[in-house]
């Protein structure tokens, strides 16, 4: 994306889901008590994370018909969408800890994203044990996309599949009765908006970073 | 006489059943919390924080467009 705009709106969304969701209202429910609130800051990181994923998918692809520098892009998005799930996985840990009593439970959509973040580690691996930049981007980008196809079946259709504590898994996607809540909605999607703006920014930074150490 | 007893055994019910109403339990929110209009120093807090990494972003950018431009 060219310009600077986006890198002012992200910015600006965030900090409005920051105010506005801490002081908006939200829906009185029992056991979630206040932590309704961590709608806003758990899940935008799982949504921005999966944006970040699907940009390095497209980018692997264009490394496959040999684009030059998608390699490089498809790495360092697939970096930022590990950073955000590693922090969606800890926020999400402690919100478990106090509406389902532990910090992690046998839950498959926990179980599946641990097993993704697994599956990126090793593409992390793999890209950076090859010294053939050709060889390089080719295994990187054939994995990337089974390691993208993965990432769907481990936290997309697996956790539908059967029972879970997330809400709108074993059954219909979606938010049930929080999404019934319009006043939390347009904070939620300004935060999901805003962070995957920011994911592209940190990606941007750490793309033209490498570029500049490698020339 | 009997009247009269069946009359007291349902107010007492009525009345039970009212003040059982009244407990039922009302969901524990922050309201003291904002009441106490603090939830604002929390607020400001936390978006300091997070203005001071969109500006750490923005430095940073700059720096590598500096860069680039070598």
């Amino acid at each position: 994306m060219k310009g600077i705009w986006w890198k002012i709106l992200g910015p600006l969304l965030i900090l409005y889901s920051i105010i506005m969701g801490l002081y908006g209202p939200v829906p009185r429910l029992p056991i979630l008590n206040e932590t309704i609130r961590v709608l806003y800051y758990h899940v935008p990181m799982w949504f921005s994370m999966i944006a970040m994923m699907l940009a390095s998918l497209i980018y692997s692809i264009q490394a496959l018909g040999e684009k030059k520098g998608a390699d490089l892009k498809a790495f360092e998005f697939a970096r930022t969408g590990f950073l955000l799930a590693s922090l969606g996985l800890l926020t999400g840990m402690v919100w478990a800890r106090f509406t389902w009593g532990a910090f992690w439970v046998n839950d498959p959509k926990l179980n599946g994203t641990a097993v993704t973040m697994l599956i990126y580690l090793a593409y992390f691996v793999l890209r950076t044990s090859v010294e053939d930049a050709q060889k390089k981007a080719r295994l990187a980008g054939v994995y990337n996309i089974f390691a993208f196809v993965m990432m769907i079946v481990f936290i997309g259709i697996l956790p539908r599949m059967t029972d879970s504590l997330h809400p709108g898994n074993g059954g219909n996607p979606g938010f049930n009765q929080y999404d019934l809540d319009s006043n939390m909605r347009p904070i939620f999607y300004s935060a999901v908006m805003g962070w995957i703006l920011i994911g592209l920014w940190i990606s941007q930074l750490r793309i033209r970073y490498k570029k500049l150490s490698n020339a | 006489m009997h009247k009269l007893t069946k009359f007291l055994y349902l107010s007492l019910l009525s009345l039970l059943t009212l003040s059982a109403k009244a407990q039922m339990p009302e969901v524990e929110m922050a309201d003291t919390l904002r009441e106490n209009g603090k939830i604002f120093v929390v607020i400001t807090i936390i978006s300091i924080i997070f203005l001071g990494i969109a500006a750490y972003l923005i430095h940073l950018d700059r720096k590598i467009s500096k860069l680039e431009k070598e």
